[in-house]
């Protein structure tokens, strides 16, 4: 059971009283809607590069890369790797000039410069809604969380509240916060405190690592003990390229071409250069050279954040496991006996991380191979638990809750941007005075969270909800890349193929999760509900091909469309095209300042980590 | 910008190594808390390094107030091609 003292409560305090100071003594200066929805274009570069990396952060990044890094091990790290760096570098190098020189507000709004008000209509539907429910999801995530750590129980029995309410609890708390943050502070807001939770997000889990490895006995003894859980979890890259000669693959069962298009190309890059919630960070930049700093800041920050989120997983799975011990010994004649009761999901668990009790029984529920099934997500909080006394678990704590209400923000951002000018302004009220629209973009964040609170909701009757609209998004996500790239890239692409390409890749992806099934799943919701066609040694190693096969469509379709339609005079598209945008002019500061020098520094010292860890 | 964010954070990081550090020293030797972290005073010791960190980001922070009162708003995004 989880003992919270005042000191906890201090730090958990002192956090939320600075978050909302910062969105209040931002409020005089939100005066048009510029200021409010695009923090005014005028912020230095490094506070965008460590938002840009706060935007992506929430309960996947916390809890789910601790979970990855204890089920699959150090191939988690190639989610980074393969799938966010390079597309990092790329939209910093290439795509940024484009995004930022066009003056567009939004990502749809660009499609809308681009190619035409359709493609932005859809997109921007789309964002809308993938904000909403993955803020809910996210909410639902955290609030399970704190249910399963007892974090507000000593609260709740404090002051004689119903421990029932304790679910809701979490979820209005992290609300309110964020709420009271963004709708004084606006994105600038909402970016300031991304980097706070940064930073805390780092304070409050190196000391768990620092002592887990202590614990453990280093890197050897980490390698060492994970060793004997399973040797497989230790390779970055070891076995990639063999899964086909070993069936269950390399614990993810990927083989290379999968890899590295799938992460690379379609998956990492689709949300990395396209997700409109990161990519208002860089858009908020204070000029074109700050904005194209901006994902490669986020690059650095990226890839040392693995040793803080997919380690403590590996460290949870490789320490020893509880067991109920009864000590005995004789003190003056009586005998003194001392049991240390541990409750048998973290008996039948491996390390730290529990196994999953079933519900009816309370017995461990198992594998088709008799194994027990372990709950992975509890990898990460119950290091937490386990090596941080009190005081500084209130940190830890909060930093865990700090990077949830981080990923919120960014949700209730890109939301309140995207439902202003791509859908109010542009097909519900056309021609307001500025004034109307900071209104608008104010109420539409309390518009957004309340939606978000209601789909956290809907999970806890329908459970499939969740895993239903993943799935949904990642169809709608997967094939957005193709559209950017040839928007960008190729002068030639049309409205009309843009938006029928995008068509066309969601049905491609929706097509092939129908007709493949991963192995181990039953048709449904994993796949396989038209036919099975095809098996995949894992979950991971189809939704990779989903997205080569939604890419592909996507952008075969936009080429073949485009060249039935008709071009968009190259006059309409400088500063929209690679091509026909003249070269930034070259920054005054020395030749290391500029993005290219250090986009080749982060892409040989991700290539050195690659080397060392394989 | 309106105020170096390096203040409010330094500012943040200072109160918490402060809090973390009495809170460490009050309870030093405390077998019971610390069987936890393996008998390090981990609240001591953390709350030494976050003091730190907040203070050095609070001292930058001042320097780049200063530096953002004194001169004049930088020009946001002017076309500058050629000279």
């Amino acid at each position: 059971m989880l003992h919270l003292t005042a000191a906890d409560w201090l730090m958990m305090l002192l956090y939320v009283v600075f978050v909302v100071g910062i969105g209040f003594a931002l409020k005089p200066a939100m005066k048009t809607s510029k200021d409010f929805l695009q923090a005014g274009r005028a912020l230095p570069a490094w506070i965008c590069g460590v938002a840009f990396i706060g935007a992506s952060l929430g309960a996947q990044e916390a809890i789910g890369m601790g979970a990855a890094g204890a089920k699959y091990g150090l191939e988690s790290a190639q989610f980074y790797g393969i799938g966010a760096i390079p597309a990092m570098i790329f939209v910093g190098i290439f795509m940024m000039p484009l995004y930022y020189g066009s003056k567009a507000r939004s990502v749809p709004e660009f499609l809308r410069l681009r190619f035409d008000e359709k493609t932005r209509a859809l997109n921007a539907c789309t964002v809308a809604a993938m904000t909403v429910f993955s803020s809910g999801i996210s909410m639902y995530a955290m609030a399970r969380l704190m249910q399963a750590l007892h974090v507000f129980d000593g609260l709740f029995r404090a002051l004689d509240w119903a421990p029932g309410g304790i679910f809701t609890f979490s979820i209005v708390l992290s609300a309110a916060v964020v709420l009271a943050y963004v709708f004084p502070g606006g994105l600038t807001g909402a970016m300031y405190n991304q980097v706070l939770q940064f930073f805390l997000l780092i304070a409050g889990f190196l000391p768990m690592v620092l002592l887990g490895l202590r614990n453990i006995g280093g890197w050897s003894g980490l390698k060492a003990s994970v060793g004997l859980v399973d040797p497989r979890l230790l390779h970055e890259w070891k076995g990639v390229a063999h899964a086909g000669a070993n069936p269950m693959g390399a614990t993810m069962g990927i083989d290379a071409i999968g890899l590295g298009l799938g992460l690379g190309l379609a998956l990492g890059a689709s949300y990395w250069c396209t997700d409109f919630r990161v990519i208002q960070t860089a858009m908020a930049a204070k000029n074109v050279e700050s904005a194209r700093r901006v994902p490669l800041i986020a690059a650095i920050a990226k890839m040392f954040l693995p040793f803080l989120v997919i380690l403590p997983g590996l460290l949870a799975i490789g320490l020893p496991t509880p067991h109920t011990t009864i000590v005995e010994r004789t003190e003056n004649g009586a005998i003194i006996r001392t049991t240390t009761v541990v409750r048998p999901e973290a008996e039948a668990g491996i390390g730290l991380v529990p196994a999953k009790l079933n519900p009816v029984t309370g017995k461990p529920m198992l594998t088709a191979g008799g194994e027990p099934l372990l709950d992975y997500d509890m990898a990460t909080p119950n290091l937490l638990v386990h090596f941080l006394p009190t005081g500084l678990l209130g940190l830890g704590l909060t930093a865990l809750l700090a990077s949830l209400m981080s990923g919120m923000a960014a949700n209730a951002t890109a939301f309140n941007t995207v439902f202003t000018y791509d859908l109010y302004q542009s097909h519900i009220h056309k021609g307001g005075s500025d004034r109307h629209y900071l209104a608008v973009g104010r109420w539409a964040t309390v518009g957004g969270i309340l939606l978000s609170i209601g789909t956290a909701y809907a999970a806890i009757d329908f459970n499939n909800i969740m895993d239903t609209l993943q799935l949904v998004f990642s169809f709608v996500n997967a094939p957005l890349f193709a559209t950017f790239l040839l928007g960008m890239f190729w002068k030639r692409a049309t409205g009309h193929g843009a938006f029928s390409g995008l068509i066309a890749g969601t049905a491609a992806a929706m097509l092939h999760h129908g007709l493949t099934l991963p192995i181990e799943a039953r048709p449904g919701i994993h796949g396989g509900w038209i036919a099975v066609l095809h098996s995949y040694p894992s979950d991971i190693a189809q939704s990779l091909w989903t997205a080569i096969f939604a890419f592909s469509a996507n952008f075969i379709v936009t080429v073949a469309v485009s060249y039935c339609t008709k071009a968009k005079p190259e006059a309409e598209l400088v500063g929209l095209v690679h091509s026909l945008t003249p070269k930034p002019v070259r920054a005054h500061g020395a030749w290391w300042k500029r993005p290219e020098a250090l986009a080749v520094a982060i892409l040989l010292v991700a290539v050195a980590l690659n080397i060392l860890f394989a | 910008m309106n105020f170096d964010l390096r203040i409010p954070m330094g500012l943040m990081f200072t109160l918490a190594g402060a809090i973390l550090t009495a809170f460490g020293l009050a309870t030093n030797g405390n077998e019971v808390l610390y069987a936890k972290s393996l008998g390090i005073n981990a609240n001591l010791w953390w709350g030494l390094v976050l003091l730190v960190f907040g203070l050095t980001m609070l001292s930058l922070g001042r320097r780049g107030q200063r530096r953002l009162e004194s001169l004049p708003p930088e020009p946001v995004e002017k076309g500058r091609r050629g000279h």
